[in-house]
């Protein structure tokens, strides 16, 4: 029994590293061909038409875009959630709606994808002008929405665990609950708060579906949110289903930009992981 | 033990009941209480002596199925009436708790804390309170080069004296103590009470505690409290060497607790 067990976990520990071998050493041959110089720093980014440009920026800037209007978004909005969860709703409440929060992280993301393209987007044409029928607002937002629950509850467990004591303190100087909330005992969960916004940050980086469907697939360097952006993740996936040859240079840039979104979302994960080790606050 | 006249009260309790739920906690307790004394409630684990020193800043209010009847009186008002705002009284009345919980904050930052949310502004006005508050609490000396550092970085003691300076900052005329040493060494403990000792001069100190021998010394009058009943209320003197009843005089002996 022991032995399937220690099975069950190399093969897990087997297949990440295998992932990493093979998106390492087809990247490895794409940048045989293709300088790293080039690849940081021009601004085209057109691996299947005759003029053959291989910068990732246009990518990085339409994965940033994205994800830094659903930041905007999200950030706010989940925290405030979390602490009225926390330190506002009355227990019962809590008890209901906090499994309720986290079904939203269950629904598939495709179908936020559709929600954007088909709800969001035509609504706020009626708002903005200039908006793309695909654009980086919508499935900014939407994905916003999507990793709402994730801060939240992540954020609601860190607030939930400061201590009664702090509580009590500050009640105990004639503190209302909303300056308690906000002045002790945000600060005293405020580690397990950034690991939640970096978690869900790395959670919108490698987001798929919904800026696939709704932002559109075509590289473009801009920050001006209206506009049709392709992502990281949006280019894999029309590259992948599309009908490039094995072994192409245009199959390996799919390896090139799994490498870099790779590199971003562990760069990520280790930095909450350092801030969960160093920040914690101890209280026994 | 000498009867208060109305203005000699700082804090009286009328007839009162505590109920959380169905239970009783408090059976119709009737105390009074003179400014500028200490005053100890005392009484084994469940009596329901932290209940009743929490009714009088209304910390209970958050537990839930809380209820009461009868009147807590503090400087002749009312306290649970509905017009009073309970965050007012707290600034009056300061809590000290059985475990040191400075904020995660810099010690300037703890005894400050109680100014800030009033609003107030004026640096100097806050430097100084900050100053005069931890020597109050006789910290001064031992953290005044190093106030920008984090309150957690203190001691035990030194964190429990935080949190009584914490308090005095806001220049309440009332102290409660719930059992403020007990998670204290005995060097710490003695701190403490050489400082409620001088305290008493400003403020009118009630104190929980465990430790008999830490009641008999510091407080003028003590409390015997079994099972929700105040069963004696008289001079700590005459508690200790000649209590009336016979369940004190087992308590104080250690025959039960």
């Amino acid at each position: 029994m022991k032995r399937v067990l220690m099975i069950c976990a190399i093969i897990t520990v087997l297949t990440t590293v295998g992932i990493v071998y093979v998106l390492f050493s087809e990247s490895f041959s794409f940048f045989q061909q293709v300088s790293l110089w080039d690849f940081l720093t021009d601004t085209k980014w057109s691996p299947i038409s005759t003029e053959k440009h291989f910068g990732i920026l246009p990518l990085l800037s339409g994965t940033l875009l994205t994800t830094f209007i659903a930041m905007i978004f999200a950030v706010p909005m989940g925290i405030t959630i979390a602490i009225y969860l926390s330190e506002y709703a009355p227990k019962k409440f809590r008890y209901y709606i906090k499994p309720l929060l986290e079904i939203l992280a269950a629904i598939p993301t495709v179908v936020y994808g559709f929600f954007a393209l088909t709800v969001v987007t035509p609504f706020l044409q009626g708002y903005i002008p200039g908006l793309a029928g695909f654009n980086a607002l919508s499935a900014g937002l939407v994905m916003g929405i999507m990793i709402i629950p994730m801060i939240s509850s992540l954020s609601e467990d860190a607030l939930y665990a400061v201590p009664k004591s702090l509580r009590e303190g500050a009640y105990g100087m004639g503190s209302t609950r909303l300056q308690t909330s906000f002045n002790v005992i945000l600060p005293a969960a405020s580690s397990g708060i950034i690991v939640s916004v970096i978690l869900a940050f790395a959670r919108a980086v490698g987001e798929t579906m919904i800026v696939t469907v709704a932002a559109g697939n075509m590289a473009n360097l801009t920050a001006d949110p209206r506009e049709t952006v392709a992502t990281i993740t949006a280019f894999i996936v029309n590259m992948s289903t599309g009908d490039v040859p094995q072994n192409s240079i245009e199959y390996q840039t799919i390896f090139a930009a799994g490498v870099t979104l790779f590199v971003f979302t562990f760069l990520l994960n280790s930095i909450s992981f350092y801030i969960k080790k160093r920040f914690q606050e101890k209280y026994d | 033990m000498e009867k208060l006249s109305i203005k000699e009260k700082k804090l009286e309790a009328i007839n009162l009941n505590v109920f959380y739920g169905q239970k009783q906690v408090l059976k119709d307790v009737n105390i009074a209480i003179k400014a500028n004394t200490v005053t100890a409630f005392i009484g084994p684990s469940g009596c329901g002596k932290s209940t009743f020193l929490r009714t009088f800043n209304r910390m209970n209010d958050y537990v839930e199925g809380f209820r009461k009847e009868g009147d807590i009186i503090v400087d002749g008002k009312d306290i649970y009436q509905k017009m009073i705002r309970v965050e007012e009284l707290r600034k009056k009345i300061g809590m000290v708790f059985q475990k040191p919980n400075p904020f995660p904050k810099s010690i300037f930052e703890n005894v400050a804390y109680g100014l800030k949310i009033q609003g107030i502004k004026n640096k100097k006005l806050i430097e100084e309170t900050v100053e005069k508050s931890l020597k109050q609490s006789a910290l001064w000396d031992e953290v005044k080069d190093d106030l920008k550092k984090s309150a957690l970085s203190l001691s035990g003691g030194q964190q429990q004296r935080l949190c009584i300076a914490r308090a005095l900052a806001l220049e309440p005329s009332i102290l409660l103590m719930d059992e403020p040493a007990s998670a204290l060494d005995p060097i710490s403990t003695s701190k403490i009470e050489d400082l409620i000792w001088e305290l008493k001069q400003k403020y009118t100190i009630v104190i929980v505690t465990h430790n008999m021998q830490q009641a008999g010394r510091i407080s003028d009058n003590t409390a015997f409290f079994y099972m929700g009943d105040l069963v004696e209320y008289d001079e700590t003197k005459k508690i200790f060497t000649n209590p009336e009843k016979e369940r004190t005089q087992n308590y104080i002996t250690g025959r039960f607790g």
